[in-house]
């Protein structure tokens, strides 16, 4: 299995520690991740202002893994949903590729359509529930978590097609499959906030933390996000928001790769356990 | 006479052009930080920065730097090897030709008591530095107009480089390869160093120089055959081979003389050798007196930018981050790698605006730093340029000069921002760094310039609301959702029947008491204004821009109106409706 590894702008420069953990579960999974170093960013911090800068960035990307006849595979949730919106409209709309592939044509480059896809519907669909199960060598036990789906994986459904918009599973199994419990909790496939964060913080915020409190009043440990602007909303920002409102609704949040790497026998350093503001090596304990 | 004076006239220029540089390092100010920070402070920060770290353990760092970075340019190898041969070359070239060449008298033969610029090696290796030089430049040439490297560009300051550089490397060949067909030179040697007054010998050497070393002669009457040849070889032994070597060794002279040989006559007539001799000097003087002011002064500012990044972070001394960012101005040699890498790159494509690269932009930057006075349009391009960043630090990381360039924007960003008109795209995730960064700005300095755009934005709504006013036929437009490009997403809104389930889904929404207040107006209502045709309605309202983009609405819409998708639009096109009413704005001051 080869993927060309989006890691889009926010992990590049923010979340580093989610490609760290990334590169290190995927090298014990045997997928092989390639770099494209010509990838920029996926558009979506470009949608409110201009749609064709957005398209044409998805496009550029999508264009450039297909020359190399790879899949991309994002741990975005952000890019995912640009990317997989993008290659929508480039499908359906001829004139609108038109014009893309004329600009596109500068650098050589065209669009034709590509496969993108995420990193949990990667290990899900790809590589099977039953291969990832087998690689679990230490699951943990008694830990309760909150999984965070994230909006732009799960809406707009039609497009980004990763699972049942309404009642997803996907994330949960994936969890499960670690030996955590993953609760049920009401709030689980709200937003963390995180698209407002910088226009309107109080809202950003005031969101951010109905969430936190109910994964906490239906008793999670931790949360669990398999996206970088997720996990600097509830890790960064949520500290920010403590020193604000107080510590009521403190959850700390652990990234996917994080939690599979350890129950995968992956030393936590090695996966940058520590690197998280809210202290989360307590989880070690569960193990 | 004439030349030493222009020596120390140059040489003067040129020192105070560097006090100057270094003194505008100390009094430039860039983003809030800077702000209330002395000159005379920040010149003692840096005195007792640079000492600090030099008695400190970080010197290691910085000798490290120094030759990794400084004296191997390890940055550039790594990006491209061409580009790092090319520079290499240069610059090699140019700073050993220095050394030997240039300032022969003062190093080259103290070093060398045997030294004379006509004799191996000395003569072979002056060549051969020159020649390096050339390479590099050819190669300079063909990446700049043949190959067309992408995004490189190239600006009046470029142009200077090359061409003071080109001028003085071609004129040093010409000159030396004048010099050696010279007649005139020929006969002044004959009068300082031939040991013999006979004729018949004098001519044979001449007839031996010209034949052998490219010699240009008037006369006539020289003999070639083997005896008179074996004889001119026999005073050329005598006399000129203790301090001349072959001048074939001078191999890139001798083959400018191999080319100029047909008109050498008339040019030595013409005393061309004097006259390539002053262009010669006055363009090495000329790039050293100008070198300050041109691009060349990245000689200076390179490598103290590459050592000051590698001991300076965040917490360093204020003071000192804030001479250190006007200084990195001046280490910018226009190269484009971080325009080549940046994340941005494909919004530059699509809106036109070269100033979201990050290489041009910091061309505006600096003008506007060093106290130029940007036009409003100018100003407004740097703006949008300077926001439409995602922040991704690619541009720093790639750098060759090692310039903060993250820091850079962040703070140029702040100042612009806070000019006098509201800026729609703050109203985008663009603004998730600035938001994840408030801390180390001042609360009101954060929170003014986004009201100002949202006011500005919603400005139309509000008066609406205000006043009751009842709608006529003339504010109804139905097109102007259809006007331009309309995708098949937005042209859903039609099939809405009101049933408001997308604001019922909204967590936006249903995170006030009274949202209508907050918003403006809600999800529904947007859609519903859209169907009508109220365009000031459905682009005015502040819910627009508090979407979560979650994509809950359109999700739960049973009429598959694609609610998040038509909002997406409306934004679009009140970014574009408030950038006309900003172009009419200017326009109408014009006039005035």
């Amino acid at each position: 299995m080869r993927y060309a590894l989006f890691l889009g702008c926010t992990i590049q420069s923010r979340m580093n520690r989610y490609e760290v953990s990334a590169r290190a579960v995927m090298d014990k999974l045997g997928i092989e991740l390639v770099d494209i170093r010509d990838f920029n960013c996926c558009g979506y911090p470009l949608r409110n202002y201009d749609f064709k800068s957005f398209l044409l960035s998805s496009a550029r990307n999508i264009a450039l893994a297909r020359s190399r006849d790879l899949p991309i595979i994002t741990l975005c949730k952000c890019c995912y949903g640009s990317l997989k919106k993008a290659d929508h409209v480039l499908g359906v709309d001829a004139a609108i590729r038109e014009e893309i592939n004329a600009l596109l044509a500068e650098e050589r480059l065209t669009y034709e359509g590509g496969e993108i896809k995420h990193l949990l519907s990667v290990l899900y669909h790809d590589l099977g529930v039953q291969a990832l199960q087998e690689k679990v060598e230490r699951p943990f036990r008694e830990v309760k978590i909150a999984t965070h789906y994230g909006c732009h994986a799960l809406r707009p459904s039609d497009v980004v097609q990763f699972d049942d918009p309404s009642n997803p599973r996907l994330f949960d199994d994936l969890v499960e499959i670690t030996g955590a419990e993953s609760i049920d909790w009401s709030n689980r496939l709200e937003c963390c906030g995180a698209p407002l964060l910088g226009v309107n913080d109080e809202l950003s915020m005031d969101l951010m933390e109905k969430k936190l409190s109910n994964g906490k009043e239906n008793g999670a440990d931790y949360l669990c996000v398999a996206c970088p602007y997720c996990q600097l909303q509830f890790d960064r920002v949520q500290s920010m928001m403590i020193s604000q409102r107080g510590e009521n609704s403190r959850l700390p949040s652990i990234l996917y790769t994080q939690l599979l790497g350890l129950s995968m026998g992956i030393d936590a350093d090695a996966l940058q356990i520590e690197k998280n503001e809210l202290d989360i090596s307590s989880i070690k304990g569960f193990l | 006479m004439f030349f030493s004076i222009l020596l120390y006239v140059s040489l003067i220029l040129c020192g105070l052009g560097l006090l100057y540089r270094l003194f505008k390092w100390f009094r430039g100010r860039i983003g809030q930080r800077a702000k209330n920070i002395s000159t005379a402070k920040r010149i003692l920060a840096a005195i007792r920065g640079v000492v600090g770290t030099v008695f400190s353990v970080k010197i290691l760092t910085l000798l490290k730097v120094f030759v990794l970075d400084v004296i191997l340019q390890r940055r550039i190898i790594r990006e491209d090897f061409l580009r790092w041969l090319m520079h290499i070359c240069i610059y090699v070239g140019f700073m050993l030709l220095l050394v030997m060449h240039a300032l022969d008298k003062i190093i080259t033969s103290k070093l060398f008591t045997e030294y004379y610029s006509t004799i191996n090696p000395f003569m072979f290796l002056r060549d051969l530095f020159g020649v390096i030089v050339v390479i590099g430049l050819l190669i300079a040439l063909y990446r700049r107009f043949i190959l067309k490297v992408p995004r490189l560009s190239t600006n009046a300051m470029d142009f200077y480089a090359i061409i003071i550089l080109v001028v003085i490397m071609l004129s040093g060949f010409i000159l030396e390869g004048l010099k050696i067909t010279s007649y005139k030179r020929y006969q002044e040697m004959v009068v300082d160093f031939t040991a013999t007054d006979d004729k018949g010998e004098l001519k044979a050497l001449e007839s031996y120089w010209v034949k052998e070393f490219a010699v240009v002669s008037p006369n006539r009457d020289l003999a070639f055959d083997m005896e008179t040849l074996k004889l001119g070889e026999k005073m050329h032994d005598m006399s000129c081979v203790e301090c001349h070597s072959n001048p074939r060794w001078a191999f890139g002279g001798y083959a400018a003389a191999i080319l100029m040989k047909p008109v050498a006559r008339g040019l030595d007539e013409a005393d061309a050798v004097n006259v390539l001799l002053y262009i010669h000097f006055i363009a090495c003087f000329i790039g050293l007196a100008y070198l300050p002011f041109s691009k060349m002064f990245h000689i200076i500012a390179t490598p103290v930018s590459l050592l000051a990044n590698a001991v300076m972070d965040e917490n360093s001394d204020p003071a000192n981050i804030a001479t250190r960012q006007v200084m990195e101005l001046d280490a910018c040699t226009h190269c484009g790698t971080c325009s080549l890498r940046c994340s941005a790159l494909a919004a530059f494509r699509a809106l036109g605006n070269v100033d979201i690269l990050p290489s041009e932009k910091m061309q505006h930057v600096r003008a506007l730093v060093r106290g130029k006075r940007l036009s409003d349009v100018q100003l407004r391009s740097l703006q949008e340029g300077v926001y439409i960043c995602t922040n991704c630090e690619r541009c720093t990381v790639v750098c060759p000069s090692g310039i903060n360039l993250r820091d850079l924007w962040f703070q140029v960003r702040e100042d612009l921002v806070q000019k006098e008109y509201p800026v729609p795209f703050m109203l985008t995730p663009l603004s998730y760094y600035r938001g994840l960064m408030r801390q180390v700005l001042e609360s009101e300095h954060y929170a003014q310039p986004l009201n100002r755009a949202m006011s500005g934005l919603t400005m139309k709504l509000d008066e609406i609301k205000k006043n009751d006013i009842v709608l006529s036929h003339s504010d109804i437009d139905s097109a102007f959702l259809t006007e331009i490009g309309l995708t098949a997403d937005a042209s859903t809104y039609a099939q809405c029947f009101s049933c408001s389930t997308c604001t019922t889904s909204c967590p936006v929404v249903s995170n006030y008491d009274n949202p209508i207040d907050v918003l403006g107006l809600l999800p529904h209502q947007i859609i519903h204004s859209a169907v009508m045709g109220l365009k000031d309605l459905a682009l005015g309202s502040r819910m627009l821009w508090d979407c979560l983009t979650c994509y809950k609405c359109q999700e739960n819409c049973p009429q598959g109106v694609r609610v998040a998708e038509v909002l997406y639009k409306l934004k679009n096109l009140a970014v574009i409706e408030s950038k006309e009413l900003r172009e009419e704005a200017l326009a109408g001051s014009a006039q005035i």
